[in-house]
C-alpha cells in the first residue's frame, strides 16, 4: 500500500502555490518544469515514489494529472515532463520561470520496487511513457547492483521524440542495456525502425521466470508489450503497466478514471497486468 | 440504547419533535409535494407533509394519488433522495486568490450544517451506509461528507407499503428499517411506535409526550410493516452478480439497451448512492477570485470520459455498461457492498423505463457465447 501524506487523506484537495523554477524545452510540444514550493525549501517537501503523479492546477483553466519524472534520491523540486495536450496543459506551456501555479499530491502507487530487486528488469517505454519511468530508471541506476540485467526499451514515433537523449549514454554507462527504436527513420537515424515489441521479442532473456517488465506508453503500446511479454513466458503477475484516464480527485472520489474495478487514480496508475487483463482489451470500457 | 421498549406517540407529537430538533439548530428535512411529487425539503410544520396523498409508479412513471385515508408518510419514495443533504449538487472545495506573490489556495471552509432527515426508508438508510463507505471508508475521506455525517440525525419511517418498482428484498436492505437511524416511526391509524436507536433519539424524543405502547399498537404496526413486504413483487437474484456482469462484458444486451437509453442522465441523479462529480472553475471575471466548484456528474454524461479531448465511452451502450457493472458489479470489490440499494428509483424516473433487474434478468438468461 502507497503512503499517502496525512494532510491529502483528510483533504484531498489541499493545494499548494509553487513556483516554476526552470523550463527545458525537450522537444516538440513537451518541456520539463521544476517547481519549487514557496512555503518550503526543504527536499522533504518532495517526496515521492517513482511512478506516482501530482495534479497541476492552473487557475481558471483546470487541472491535469502529471507524473513525476525526477529523480526521487535528490529532489530539488517537483519535475515534470508535459506536452500540450488540452487545454490546461497548453496554459501551463504560456506560463514563465517565476509564475505560480497549484500542485496537489503526490498521488497513485509507483512501480513494484521492492518485486524488481534481484530480477531481470525490462522497462519499455513509449514517447512521453519515459517521462513516469525516468526516476525508476534513476533509481535502477542508483542501485544498479540489487537488481540482474536491466534493459531499457525507448520507442518514439521519429528520432525527434527520443524523450531525454542526453542521459541514455550515462544509463548505458551504468550498466543499463538501452535500445532505442522509432517508427519512422529521418535522416541520420541509423538505429532500429518499428515498434517497440519487436525489440522485446528478440531481448536476449536468460531466466525468463526471473525476468519483470515495466512499461508506459499509449495505451495500444502497452497492451502488445503485455502480450509479447506474456509470449516470451513471462507471467502476467510479473508486468506492470502505468494507465491513464481522465483523473479530476485523484482520491478516488469523484468517479471519472474507473477501468473495471480499478479507480487508476487511487489503485494505479501503476497496475498489474493480470488485474487489468480483463477490462484492457474490452472495447470502450 | 436499543433495547428501549418502542414508545408510542399522538400524530400531533411530530410537531413537538420538529420543534425540539430545530431548536436545537437542526435544520429539519422531510417529504413535502412540489410539482406533483413528493420531495425532500426543509420542514417547519407537520402540515408540509404529504397528508393522505401516495404515488403510484412503474417503470417510466410516478404519479401522486389520493389515499382513502389520511396517513402521512403513506407513499414509498420519490425522485429525491438524502444525499443531496450529505453531498449537495454543489460544494465549493478551494477559492483561489491572485496576490502580488501570485496565487494562494485557501481550502473551503466547511458549512456548519446540522441536518435532521425525517421520512428515511430502510432502501435510504443502506444508502447512505453505502455512501458512508464511498466517501469515508477508502484511504482519503471527503472531509465536507464527513462534517456533515457526523450533525446528521435520522428519523426513519418504516414502509407500510410497496411501489411496483420496489426490490429491496432482494438487496436485502428493507422494507424494516433495522440500524443507522436515531428513531424509527411505524405509522399507525392513532399515531407513531417509535424505536430509539441512539442516546440521541432517546434524548429528543423527550420532547413529546409518550405513551407506553399497548399490544394492540404493536400488533397493527406489525401488520403494516408486513404489508409493505407482502407488496413488493420485483426480484433481482444477486449471488451471481459481480461475475456474472463480468464475464458478459461483450454482451450483445448491451448494445440493445443502448438503442433505447437516451443517456438523460435521470438514473444516477435519483439514485441514492451514485457519487460521480466533476470539478469546475467559478471565476468571477472582475476579481482575481476563483472558486473550485464540485458538482454532480454522471457517467452517462460523453465528456465524463474524456481523455485526451475523446470520450473513452463514445456510445451509449458503453456508457449504460459502466454504469450497470459498476452499481451492481465493481462497486463490491470497491467498497464491500452492491452499489444497489433496491429502491427502484432509476426505473421509474428512466424516462424509457429501462429496468436494470430486467436487464440482468436478459443476460442471465441467454449468456454470451
Amino acid at each position: 500500500m502507497t503512503w499517502i501524506p496525512p494532510a491529502l487523506a483528510v483533504n484531498p484537495w489541499l493545494t499548494h502555490t509553487a513556483r516554476i523554477a526552470d523550463i527545458v524545452s525537450e522537444c516538440d510540444g513537451i518541456a520539463t518544469y521544476r517547481l519549487c514550493l514557496d512555503t518550503s525549501d526543504n527536499a522533504s517537501a518532495y517526496v515521492f515514489e517513482p511512478g506516482q503523479f501530482n495534479m497541476l492546477y492552473v487557475p481558471g483553466v483546470g487541472e491535469s494529472a502529471i507524473s513525476m519524472s525526477g529523480d526521487a534520491h535528490e529532489p530539488d523540486g517537483w519535475i515534470h515532463t508535459v506536452r500540450v495536450a488540452g487545454n490546461v496543459t497548453r496554459s501551463l506551456a504560456q506560463l514563465e520561470c517565476g509564475q505560480t501555479l497549484g500542485v496537489r499530491g503526490p498521488f497513485g502507487t509507483g512501480w513494484p520496487i521492492p518485486q524488481l530487486v534481484g530480477k531481470n528488469v525490462v522497462v519499455v517505454a513509449g514517447g512521453l511513457g519515459l517521462a513516469p519511468l525516468r526516476p525508476l530508471v534513476y533509481h535502477l541506476v542508483r542501485h544498479r547492483s540489487q537488481f540482474q540485467n536491466v534493459s531499457l526499451i525507448v520507442g518514439a514515433r521519429t528520432a525527434a521524440g527520443l524523450l531525454y537523449p542526453t542521459e541514455y549514454a550515462n544509463w548505458t554507462q551504468a550498466g543499463i542495456d538501452v535500445q532505442l527504436t522509432v517508427d519512422r527513420a529521418t535522416a541520420g537515424w541509423n538505429g532500429n525502425i518499428g515498434v517497440v515489441t519487436a525489440l522485446l521479442d528478440r531481448l536476449k532473456l536468460n531466466q525468463i521466470e526471473r525476468a519483470s517488465v515495466v512499461t508506459c506508453g499509449p495505451e495500444v503500446m502497452m497492451k502488445y508489450v503485455g502480450m509479447s511479454a506474456m509470449q516470451r513466458g513471462i507471467p502476467a503477475e510479473q508486468i506492470w503497466v502505468s494507465m491513464e484516464r481522465n483523473m479530476q480527485c485523484a482520491a478516488g472520489l469523484c468517479g471519472h478514471c474507473q477501468l473495471g474495478p480499478a479507480f487508476i487514480c487511487k489503485d494505479g496508475p501503476v497496475l498489474r497486468y493480470d488485474r487489468l487483463q480483463p477490462y484492457l482489451f474490452v472495447e470502450s470500457l | 440504547m436499543t433495547d428501549r421498549a418502542a414508545q408510542f406517540f399522538r400524530k400531533a407529537e411530530l410537531q413537538a419533535l420538529i420543534d425540539e430538533l430545530r431548536r436545537r439548530d437542526y435544520n429539519v428535512v422531510g417529504p413535502s409535494i412540489d410539482q406533483e411529487a413528493i420531495v425532500y425539503t426543509e420542514l417547519t410544520s407537520v402540515e408540509q407533509l404529504p397528508r393522505g396523498w401516495t404515488d403510484e409508479q412503474a417503470p417510466g412513471s410516478y404519479r401522486l394519488v389520493r389515499r382513502d385515508d389520511d396517513a402521512w408518510f403513506g407513499y414509498v419514495v420519490g425522485p429525491h433522495s438524502w444525499k443531496k443533504y450529505l453531498f449537495p449538487p454543489r460544494t465549493k472545495l478551494l477559492t483561489v486568490q491572485k496576490t502580488e506573490q501570485g496565487w494562494s489556495f485557501l481550502p473551503a471552509v466547511l458549512e456548519n450544517t446540522k441536518t435532521a432527515m425525517l421520512g428515511v426508508r430502510a432502501c435510504e438508510l443502506a444508502a447512505i451506509a453505502v455512501q458512508d463507505r464511498v466517501f469515508l471508508g477508502g484511504p482519503y475521506k471527503d472531509r465536507d461528507y464527513e462534517s456533515r455525517r457526523k450533525s446528521l440525525f435520522l428519523i426513519a419511517v418504516n414502509c407500510t407499503q410497496a411501489a411496483s418498482t420496489c426490490f429491496c428484498t432482494s438487496m436485502n436492505t428493507g422494507p424494516r428499517c433495522k440500524s443507522g437511524f436515531d428513531l424509527a416511526l411505524t405509522e399507525i391509524e392513532s399515531g407513531f411506535l417509535c424505536e430509539i436507536g441512539s442516546d440521541a433519539g432517546w434524548d429528543v424524543l423527550s420532547a413529546c409526550e409518550l405513551q407506553t405502547a399497548t399490544a394492540e399498537d404493536l400488533n397493527e404496526a406489525e401488520s403494516q410493516r408486513q404489508r409493505a413486504v407482502e407488496m413488493i413483487e420485483r426480484q433481482m437474484r444477486t449471488d451471481d452478480l459481480p461475475q456474472l456482469l463480468l464475464d458478459n462484458l461483450n454482451h450483445p444486451n448491451w448494445k440493445a439497451v443502448g438503442e433505447r437509453c437516451l443517456s438523460c442522465t435521470n438514473c444516477t441523479m435519483v439514485c441514492p448512492t451514485c457519487f460521480c462529480s466533476s470539478v469546475s472553475e467559478v471565476r468571477d471575471l472582475t476579481t482575481d477570485q476563483i472558486d473550485r466548484e464540485r458538482t454532480w456528474d454522471s457517467c452517462f454524461n460523453p465528456e465524463f470520459s474524456y481523455l485526451g479531448g475523446t470520450p473513452v465511452r463514445n456510445d451509449t451502450s458503453a456508457r449504460y455498461r459502466q454504469w450497470l457493472t459498476h452499481k451492481l458489479g465493481s462497486w463490491h470489490e470497491q467498497f464491500g457492498t452492491s452499489g444497489c440499494v433496491g429502491c427502484g428509483r432509476c426505473i421509474t424516473w428512466c424516462p424509457v423505463g429501462i429496468d436494470l433487474t430486467a436487464e440482468v434478468a436478459a443476460m442471465r438468461e441467454a449468456p454470451a457465447p
